[in-house]
């Protein structure tokens, strides 16, 4: 089985549990300060490490092209509070032109 | 419907829609990322929790391992535990039905639940209900056309799809930037992953970062 099916079957089975054992288990172990402390920092990191890693890195290198740009013009949107797909379609918008024209 | 579930149902669609046509850019980011149609679906239909698909086909796509890419995935799918505990006094659901809430326990369907709870606890489990299966509706269908879209459009970087993924997780960072410790954790994890980046292998910079968040999250903030 390919890499990319074992992600796809692992993670959704891994993920589907943690729903279910909230439900199952009893309360006072996720409820320990420490545990929601750390787990409202966890979204936070994994994803801000997400954005710099697919905007400016390619394979093991730091990479500055379109991708950047397009971010950039992503935060101006998120900046003003425009919606999710408009943030998205400008981010693309952007970085198309640039790869295509530029 | 009484008039209560119906402002409740209103409130509930009012996230679903807007929430579930983000799985378009699900979708495209998958295929993107070198995912075919039918796995972008079986990520929405059994993953079903935006930020995690997002993060396993970032990390394939960045070229990690598909043991990282499945723990950058859990650990951002661990809240939604969280949310169950919270949900699971108000639902008190057994058998089957414990089955199928737990599927749909994400952060909009908890969300507008506690949003309902000055009208009753009737109120909170309608709206857990309503926009649980509103989103993932909402979120499959559109994952589905922006996966085939995305597969007819072919090379990923003349449409800009290569900045998309970046661009969509920075929107699903940003409600979470709420103050100025937050931002510092953000560019400190940012940091930290291109560092490791140009060392470490693929996928690892990304999970590593989990330290900074046990790190930042050890003791309560000063």
């Amino acid at each position: 089985m390919s890499a990319m099916w074992v992600a796809t079957l692992v993670s959704s089975l891994v993920c589907y549990i943690l729903k279910y054992l909230g439900y199952a288990i009893p309360e006072s172990f996720l409820a320990n300060p420490r545990v929601q402390r750390i787990n409202t920092l966890i979204p936070i990191v994994l994803l801000s490490a997400l954005v710099g890693v697919q905007a400016i890195t390619n394979k093991s290198e730091i990479v500055f092209d379109q991708r950047i740009a397009g971010v950039a013009v992503a935060a101006i949107a998120l900046k003003f509070k425009a919606p999710f797909p408009v943030v998205i379609f400008s981010a693309a918008i952007t970085s198309a032109v640039i790869y295509n024209w530029l | 419907m009484s008039l209560s579930k119906a402002q409740v149902f209103r409130d509930s669609m009012s996230v679903a829609l807007p929430v579930g046509s983000y799985g378009i850019a699900f979708g495209a980011a998958a295929v993107a990322n070198g995912f075919s149609v039918i796995q972008a679906s079986l990520f929405s239909l059994l993953l079903f929790s935006g930020a995690s698909q997002f993060a396993v086909v970032g990390v394939i796509g960045a070229g990690g391992s598909a043991l990282s890419a499945i723990a950058t995935g859990s650990l951002l799918g661990f809240r939604n535990g969280l949310y169950a505990m919270r949900m699971k006094p108000v639902l008190n659901v057994h058998g089957l039905k414990k089955i199928l809430a737990a599927q749909i326990t994400i952060d909009e369907s908890t969300g507008v639940a506690i949003s309902q709870e000055p009208r009753g606890e009737a109120a909170m489990r309608y709206g857990f209900w309503a926009t649980g299966i509103g989103v993932f509706v909402f979120w499959n269908l559109f994952t589905l056309l922006g996966a085939f879209g995305a597969q007819a459009l072919g090379n990923p970087s003349a449409w800009g799809l290569d900045a998309a993924v970046p661009a969509a997780f920075l929107g699903l960072v940003w409600p979470r930037l709420i103050d100025k410790r937050s931002k510092l954790i953000a560019i400190c994890a940012v940091a930290m992953a291109l560092i490791l980046t140009l060392v470490a292998p693929a996928g690892v910079p990304i999970i590593a970062t989990v330290l900074l968040a046990i790190l930042f999250g050890w003791k309560p903030k000063a």
